[in-house]
């Protein structure tokens, strides 16, 4: 029974390996796409002082995300890049507290390098030659870039929505799109891959990104890093990678 | 297949409950399914614009697919079956990669090769003028790719396992080899060329993540139903479910009225 032997040795290396893993508590924080890097900094630095909590990020369009939740996904931490998906997740009743306001974006235009469509704002959206993607309706990022061409009066000639602000970026990157709106946060992100052209103050969004406790949650860990999060030490962080923390 | 052994006796109990919590892997999804339909809201939610310009989608691109597959997919099985050449076991394995690889991945890697700045998309961009990101050829190229290792691997294995003397008495005869590709082995494996066909077709129907990756998500264009499916379970649940509901029946229509066509005699 040679077969035999491999599974038995098969089964006892899953075994060891998941007895290898350390006794942290894992806490899941779900959070919005546009969090990734910082997010990934702050797990770092989070872990570091905290070497008893394991964080594990789930990364997704937010409201990927509140389906995820609403479903009965396991979620320690919510972070939404906006405010009405938080509050469909507080009707739910799933909150285990009020959500805090802990950062704040904007939108800004990003194209490739270089510009290829010679693009100048949100104005140009309604030129037909170009290649232009947004953020999906439902998805933070979509909403809010729908909400900003209306401020200027631009009809949007799209050729994607995406699904999560990630994934346009990609498409930008790429030099499949000439241009898609995103955050400031997300160009920054993205170095010299992508160009952002500012949107103007007046014409521009301001994304509010609220952070919960969710019900059932491992309290300690959970708590924790919502108050790290909070801390000056969070914000600086948060600041570092864009974000307008108040 | 011969020696076919179906037995009348009562089935052990060690393979039925098994076989049973297996079942359930596939029955339980579809009862969550069945039970979340809005079933009074079903007509109006399949009616709206939305289900019905990603139906056409679906239908032209899976249907296209599957076109494509048969046309490049059929050749590349019978020189994978029958042609001699180093490195022959690295080629099948490349051929059949897309059916391990995660669809996204397939999907980023079109963008790259066929975008618009992409190794073999920017040529063919400035000689042709086709871009293929964001337009319906992107999704029937994405679906293709995902779908074709499919009809390849279900032919290539009837290729595989064909009786070479009935071919082989047709050469003698003077048959041309084209002419016994023609006459003698596509029939010969007609069975299993027909359940390749229903199996990519039925891959490309229900394609997601390359598509989206690659051609994108907008309505009319390159909305298919999964995609449509996707979109709506962010912002219209019921929309969602009903889509899904679509997606199950034609897919388990094909694959049932197929299945009891040609399989049964293979």
């Amino acid at each position: 029974m040679k077969n035999a032997s491999w599974i038995v040795a098969f089964l006892a290396v899953a075994v060891l390996v998941s007895c290898g893993s350390d006794e942290r508590t894992e806490v899941f924080v779900s959070a919005a796409a546009s969090l990734t890097d910082s997010f990934e900094a702050i797990e770092e630095a989070f872990e570091e002082r905290n070497p008893s909590v394991d964080i594990v990020l789930n990364l997704a369009g937010s409201s990927t995300l509140r389906e995820q939740i609403l479903a009965g996904a396991p979620a320690d931490v919510f972070a939404s890049a906006n405010e009405s998906v938080m509050d469909e997740i507080a009707g739910a009743g799933l909150l285990a507290s009020a959500a805090t306001v802990f950062a704040t974006n904007r939108l800004e235009v990003a194209v490739p390098p270089a510009n290829p469509g010679a693009i100048s704002g949100l104005g140009d959206f309604d030129r037909e030659e170009l290649v232009l993607g947004l953020c999906a309706s439902g998805v933070p990022c979509g909403d809010f870039a729908i909400e900003a061409l209306r401020i200027v009066g631009v009809d949007p000639m799209v050729d994607t929505y995406e699904p999560n602000v990630r994934s346009l970026l990609t498409k930008v990157e790429s030099g499949d799109l000439d241009a898609g709106i995103v955050y400031y946060t997300d160009v920054l992100a993205a170095h010299d891959r992508v160009e952002g052209i500012p949107i103007p103050a007046e014409t521009n969004v301001v994304a509010r990104y609220p952070i919960a406790v969710l019900q059932g949650a491992v309290d300690t860990g959970a708590a924790a890093f919502v108050a790290f999060v909070l801390s000056a030490d969070g914000r600086e962080i948060l600041a570092e990678h864009g974000f307008g923390t108040r | 297949m011969t020696g076919r052994a179906r037995t009348k006796q009562r089935p052990p109990l060690l393979l039925v409950v098994p076989a049973f919590v297996g079942l359930l892997f596939f029955a339980v999804p579809l009862i969550g399914l069945l039970a979340r339909t809005p079933w009074g809201d079903l007509p109006e939610l399949l009616s709206s614009s939305v289900v019905v310009d990603a139906f056409r989608l679906s239908l032209l691109a899976s249907i296209g697919a599957t076109a494509l597959s048969a046309v490049f997919g059929v050749p590349l099985a019978w020189v994978l079956a029958r042609v001699e050449f180093p490195g022959r076991s690295i080629i099948r394995g490349l051929v059949l990669l897309p059916l391990v690889l995660p669809p996204v991945v397939g999907g980023a890697a079109l963008l790259f090769a066929l975008g618009r700045r992409g190794a073999i998309g920017e040529p063919l961009n400035e000689l042709t003028g086709l871009v293929l990101p964001f337009s319906t050829w992107g999704v029937v190229v994405a679906a293709t790719f995902v779908s074709m290792p499919f009809l390849i691997i279900t032919v290539e294995g009837a290729l595989s396992s064909l009786d070479g003397r009935h071919e082989g008495a047709a050469a003698t005869l003077g048959a041309t080899r084209w002419t016994v590709v023609r006459r003698i082995t596509l029939p010969m494996i007609a069975p299993s060329l027909a359940a390749g066909l229903a199996l990519t077709w039925a891959r490309a129907f229900g394609e997601f993540g390359a598509t989206i990756t690659f051609a994108g998500n907008l309505q009319g264009r390159t909305q298919t139903l999964p995609l449509a499916v996707f979109v709506a379970l962010e912002s219209d649940r019921d929309t969602a479910i009903a889509i899904s509901l679509v997606m199950v029946v034609v897919s388990l229509t094909v694959l049932v009225l197929l299945r009891n066509r040609w399989w049964r005699t293979t």
